[in-house]
């Protein structure tokens, strides 16, 4: 019986052969924790009284909150520079970006590595083939005490992706379907193979956003396949030489499932859970008070194009406010020498520093009481966004764009004819 | 260890935002703070409604979403004794047994809110007084008990260092 990539990364990374359902103690390439959760890594690290067993292998990201929006987030801010000067770890600061941005983008892992954070959406790197999960506060201190984690192997499902997307169905709509259909518990414990050609024709961008939402179906990782656009994508950002993993043929699947992506119309998860999967046009006209471009999940530069796209030489919808928040430095800056950022921006955009606050409603656009936002995020949950009688609804950058454009929830397909 | 508490019940899928919100969480590490936010947005009274070594009883899912282990500590300092659910989401599992919050994994179908449970995290045997039953529970993973008997994985790591479980 051949092996999963997750049975192949995790025998590598414990020194033997080991299957789904087994327990190990794994070494782990690199740590990520952002403002949220290092913290309490750092009280966590302290009460252990260990060393750090390689700053080389950690960096801190101050994302969430962003720059800080109150003396609390001030301090812990504080406590994080100060932690990573003591110990020379690296520390990305506001305006650099979104950690899952950040850490593919700055070169810091490579295909076939085993990584964790302390966010739930580190799933995010699986698109370069690396097994990437996320972790609580406690487990990243222990890691960066031990340079290990414990793991039970999880088994794998496999998600076959055939056909290709339309045009102005995107990677977003294909992982809010296949979501909606797993529910937000379908895939617990499991990770999650991605494969087929509608996954191939996707640019990294495009898959990062697959992988980013594994979470969202309770998937411990999202998978990918390594292959010359991952290979293109990291030249000039890798430092390290990576081993990419192949699933073997004969692997064992605990179930397969299969989606014809060519047939797939624009998806929107209504409130209030993410696996509440609707097709755009069942909800189109649906007033707007608030739309976002931006996230982890989707404020890429293949994101921002789109949006630049549908907006260009218009004006948003009189009324509806439109954030926008570049995911990172990098992208920020190549937006605005393709100009999106002008156009963005003169269509009546308010652009906000890189980073998570209107996603996880720590600043930079809480909705107000019983307002309707399209966002391009990953999580809708009631208050997710600061305001707990808000409604949120997620959709693709297209979607979002269009549905500022026109005050309402609208169908961006007419754009890409 | 035996816990007695009255039962307060929720539905599948309780995520980590309404356990406890990204506004607050982000703000302070003074769990006693955060803790009178606990399951605010799903019921606006109930850190003033739970006594001390009460229950949390959930379907399936609990604690989804993101990793904040805010969470579980929420939901212990405001004295909560342990969290009975169908199923868990796994970063939330984790995180609650580092800490040193209980949990059990049983079918919770037929508890209700209201009810007396009696948990012996030992035995690991859950009996419903008002229903005069035992309920039949999934056990943790060695890894977890170890864990879990060291008192969390701070006390772990400042027994042995390191992992330990052998």
């Amino acid at each position: 019986m051949g092996k999963t990539i997750t049975e192949k990364v995790f025998s590598r990374h414990s020194g033997r052969d080991v299957r789904a359902g087994e327990l190990v103690v794994a070494q782990v390439n690199y740590i990520m924790g952002q403002d949220g959760t290092t913290p309490l890594t750092i009280r966590a690290f302290e009460e252990m009284g260990g060393k750090i067993n390689d700053p080389s292998r950690i960096a801190f990201v101050i994302d969430h909150s962003a720059p800080s929006p109150n003396e609390g987030v001030s301090s812990l801010h504080h406590l994080m520079r100060t932690f990573a000067r003591e110990q020379h770890i690296s520390l990305y600061d506001i305006g650099d970006g979104v950690c899952h941005q950040l850490i593919p983008e700055q070169g810091h892992i490579v295909p076939g590595d085993l990584v964790i954070g302390a966010d739930s959406h580190t799933c995010t790197y699986g698109a370069i083939n690396v097994f990437s999960t996320g972790v609580g506060s406690t487990d990243l201190a222990a890691a960066m005490i031990s340079g290990k984690l414990w793991f039970k192997v999880p088994e794998t499902i496999k998600v076959c992706c055939t056909g290709i997307l339309a045009p102005g169905v995107f990677s977003k709509d294909l992982i809010l379907h296949i979501i909606g259909d797993f529910t937000a518990d379908g895939a617990a414990y499991c990770a999650v193979e991605f494969i087929g050609e509608a996954v191939s024709a996707l640019d990294v961008d495009e898959r990062f956003t697959i992988a980013n939402m594994a979470i969202e179906m309770g998937a411990e990782a999202g998978l990918m396949q390594y292959d010359e656009k991952v290979e293109q994508w990291l030249k000039g950002r890798a430092y390290r030489k990576g081993e990419p993993v192949t699933a073997d043929a004969d692997a064992f699947y605990v179930d397969i499932k299969h989606y014809d992506a060519a047939a797939l119309e624009p998806q929107l998860a209504c409130p209030h859970t993410v696996d509440n999967v609707v097709p755009v046009s069942q909800k189109a006209g649906i007033p707007i008070h608030q739309a976002f471009i931006g996230t982890c999940t989707n404020g890429r530069l293949t994101d921002l194009r789109v949006a630049a796209h549908i907006l260009r030489g218009k004006k948003i919808f009189p009324g509806l406010r439109l954030i926008v928040a570049p995911a990172s430095r990098e992208i920020y800056l190549e937006a605005m020498r393709e100009g999106l950022i002008q156009d963005l921006v003169a269509a009546g955009a308010a652009v906000v520093t890189p980073g998570c606050g209107p996603c996880v409603g720590t600043h930079n656009g809480i909705p107000s009481d019983g307002e309707t936002v399209i966002s391009t995020a990953n999580r809708n949950f009631k208050g997710r966004m600061g305001n707990s009688t808000a409604s949120i609804y997620l959709a693709s950058p297209a979607t979002v764009a269009a549905s500022a454009l026109h005050g309402e929830i609208t169908d961006p397909r007419p754009f890409f004819l | 260890m035996i816990l007695k508490g009255k039962v307060f019940k929720f539905g599948n899928d309780v995520n980590t935002d309404y356990i406890i919100s990204g506004k607050y969480k982000f703000k302070t590490l003074d769990m006693k703070e955060l803790a009178r936010h606990v399951m605010e947005d799903l019921d606006p009274n109930f850190y003033e409604k739970i006594s001390a070594g009460d229950m949390i009883v959930a379907g399936t899912n609990f604690g989804c979403g993101s990793s904040r282990e805010q969470a579980p500590l929420a939901i212990k300092h405001a004295g909560i004794s342990c969290v009975l659910a169908s199923s868990f989401a796994r970063i939330f599992y984790r995180n609650a047994i580092n800490t040193g919050l209980p949990l059990i994994e049983c079918d919770t179908s037929n508890i209700d809110a209201g009810d007396l449970l009696e948990v012996n995290l030992e035995k690991g045997a859950v009996i419903n007084h008002n229903k005069g039953r035992e309920i039949a529970i999934i056990p943790l993973p060695m890894v977890m008990l170890k864990i879990l008997s060291d008192g969390g994985l701070i006390p772990h790591f400042q027994k042995y260092g390191t992992f330990k479980f052998e």
